[in-house]
């Protein structure tokens, strides 16, 4: 089914006449798709049949085409009632049959006429309140709030995708280990670019896979080389970037040569324990105690980093947020006008970011394990792609192709 | 007693365009269309047990002469038409004037459907057949079908030459008269399977109006030049009854057109 969609009623003698069939034959020649909503044929010969169709095309052009031609064969499109709202019970939850929003760009009928959601996310309900339609995650809404329920007067929309043919044309097919790993990083590589030159922030989610398999310089260096405009991670990246900068070992396994160092298992606790003395990760920056690496460029070109907490967290770094509900909320203050999401290395933070993006952000998901990629789409986040591969050697082959490493200036 | 509605062609003329048959540069001949009409009158009049009641022409609506689109009519229920173009919907006043003055009751459809009256909605054998797309709107054969509550099939028409279903689709006893050329396939399928013996006209014979008819019993009264299907008519038993009416093919009408069956 199309997203691009209308209900239209054919209504009166439509069975014998063939009418049913000439409007059906119609919406598909014309480039649509129909689907039946409902079904009334007429029990006696006098009584009329009635059947609602809901009528699909891929573009709102199509669509509006395919509608003015059947309007002329008798299928008059049904006059959408407005959104119906019912206030929430009390803090925190909502009304029964709330209506549960996708990621896609959405419109609600007020009055007669078809308001744009603000701030598109998945998963939330939809608030109105003076004139304006908030999408409001379950948490945030408010006893009283006017709380959107059911599915009139609700308008999901998608918009055709950007995407060139071509490479980007492949990797929007299935997870696969078996595709070139070197076109796609190019693909990647190119992605960045584009997002930057439409004026779009590139987000990096990471996990500590990234430190310990040794790609921080390359990370690093994309950072300062201002392709990365926000980070999203956990402790443990963080951490383990920060040990890596002090004591040259990520968990007490240097860096460089691969061999556990001597109460290398310290190291990681020692780190967190310096940061937490200092106060926060900026101001052991500022003093010189972190000379290097991914949250020391994050501080130094000012990019905003969240760090959010898990159960299992050393520590954690004062900058951590250890409330989720807040977390999320920081989150989410720092998604508008993100263009691309690169989720590398990490299961948890991916998915919970790919839930807070809307349909449009462009997601590449890199990951050593497929199901990462799958986990992702089937929890809604379906524009992601997915490239299967070792986190490391991805960021490093992905700086060297963005001109980081001075191999290559390609963009 | 078969009664009919005509309106003297006072204020006929060709004096619009709303169908291809309509030009101003080839105007009709006033003093010819009147003697035209005078004959259907009288050869309308003469048939056994008929009787024709006259509606008065308005100036301005040249063509209230076509009283058959003034409605549909069934016993004593009138429901008035809701003409597509701004240039007949004066007509309708008059119209619903005369039939609520005549013991008819009148109703009319909802929401300003276009309808054009027995133009566009005819019986033939035991059911209605309802014409839609240059016209009458599909909604508002729905809405005939509800006030009449009786089944009306709607027919698609493709050709703007026969804008109304009178133009191109005559029932005759049981059976029909009809020229496929200007209906869709979907009701070509239909009218095929509802009428095995029906009579397809030639696209010459039907350009001189031969569908536009009046049947009066075993009598086909209808314009001039249609041998074909009169010789098709006479093979059932029937017969025509020919009279001239040029002035009026000009304006895209006929026998039936000119005449209403009360």
């Amino acid at each position: 089914m199309n997203a691009f969609s209308e209900i239209v009623e054919l209504k009166g003698h439509i069975i014998d006449s063939l009418s049913l069939p000439r409007v059906l034959d119609a919406i598909l020649a014309q480039g649509g798709e129909f689907e039946f909503e409902s079904v009334s044929i007429g029990r006696t010969r006098a009584e009329q049949s009635v059947v609602k169709i809901r009528v699909s095309a891929p573009d709102q052009a199509t669509l509006e085409s395919v509608l003015a031609y059947i309007e002329r064969e008798g299928a008059n499109r049904l006059d959408q009632g407005d959104a119906q709202f019912v206030p929430a019970p009390a803090d925190g939850v909502f009304p029964d049959g709330f209506y549960c929003t996708t990621n896609l760009p959405t419109r609600v009928r007020i009055n007669g006429s078809w308001l744009a959601v603000e701030r598109i996310e998945m998963d939330c309900g939809i608030v109105v309140a003076d004139g304006r339609a908030v999408t409001t995650p379950m948490n945030h809404v408010r006893a009283g709030d006017a709380v959107v329920v059911g599915h009139e007067g609700v308008r999901v929309e998608t918009r055709p995708r950007a995407r060139e043919a071509g490479v980007f044309e492949f990797m929007a097919s299935a997870v696969s280990s078996e595709k070139p790993k070197t076109v796609m990083i190019a693909a990647v590589a190119r992605m960045i670019a584009e997002t930057k030159r439409a004026g779009k922030r590139v987000l990096l989610v990471a996990g500590p896979a990234v430190v310990h398999a040794g790609s921080t310089e390359a990370v690093a260096g994309m950072i300062r080389g201002g392709r990365i405009d926000l980070l999203f991670a956990g402790n443990a990246l963080a951490l383990h970037d920060i040990e890596a900068a002090i004591y040259g070992t990520s968990l007490g396994v240097s860096v460089k040569e691969g061999k556990p160092a001597a109460h290398g298992h310290e190291h990681h606790l020692r780190a967190v324990n310096t940061v937490r003395g200092v106060g926060s990760i900026a101001e052991a920056v500022r003093r010189g105690i972190i000379t290097r690496g991914i949250m020391y460029e994050c501080v130094r070109a000012g990019i905003p980093y969240v760090l959010a907490g898990s159960i299992r967290d050393d520590g954690p770094l004062p900058d951590v947020i250890t409330d989720t509900l807040e977390a999320q909320d920081a989150m989410r203050a720092q998604i508008p006008g993100v263009g691309l999401a690169l989720m590398v290395g990490t299961t948890l933070h991916s998915v919970a970011t790919g839930n807070m993006l809307p349909a449009e952000v462009e997601v590449v998901a890199v990951d050593i394990n497929p199901a990462v990629v799958t986990k992702l789409s089937d929890r809604g986040t379906h524009q992601a792609i997915g490239v299967v591969t070792d986190a490391a050697l991805f960021m490093q082959e992905l700086a060297r192709m963005l001109g980081e490493e001075g191999l290559c200036a390609a963009f | 007693m078969r009664r009919f509605l005509m309106c003297p062609p006072d204020h006929y003329g060709i004096e619009y365009e709303i169908n291809p048959w309509m030009r101003r540069e080839h105007p009709a001949d006033h003093a010819l269309a009147a003697a035209q009409w005078g004959n259907l009158y009288e050869t309308l009049g003469e048939m056994p047990d008929t009787q024709i009641e006259l509606v008065n022409p308005a100036p301005g609506l040249p063509d209230m002469v076509f009283t058959a689109n003034a409605g549909l009519i069934k016993g004593d229920l009138f429901i008035a038409s809701r003409f597509r173009y701004p240039e007949r919907q004066g007509e309708e006043e008059h119209f619903e004037r005369w039939f609520a003055s005549h013991g008819f009751v009148v109703e009319t459809l909802p929401d300003a459907l276009k309808f054009e009256g027995a133009g566009d909605v005819l019986r033939a054998g035991d059911t209605w057949f309802g014409a839609y797309y240059y016209r009458s709107a599909p909604a508002a054969l729905a809405a005939v079908s509800e006030i009449l509550g009786e089944e009306v099939l709607p027919l698609r028409l493709v050709d703007e030459r026969f804008y109304h279903l009178d133009t191109c689709f005559l029932p005759v006893g049981d059976s029909l008269v009809y020229y496929p050329g200007a209906f869709d396939q979907y009701s070509l399928t239909v009218i095929r399977g509802m009428f095995p013996d029906a009579i397809e006209v030639t696209p010459e014979e039907v350009a001189t109006f031969a569908c536009n008819s009046v049947v009066i019993g075993e009598w086909v009264l209808m314009n001039t030049g249609a041998p074909r299907l009169c010789a098709a008519l006479a093979a059932r038993g029937l017969s025509c009854v020919t009279t001239e009416l040029s002035e009026f093919l000009k304006a895209g009408g006929a026998a039936k057109c000119l005449t209403l069956a009360l």
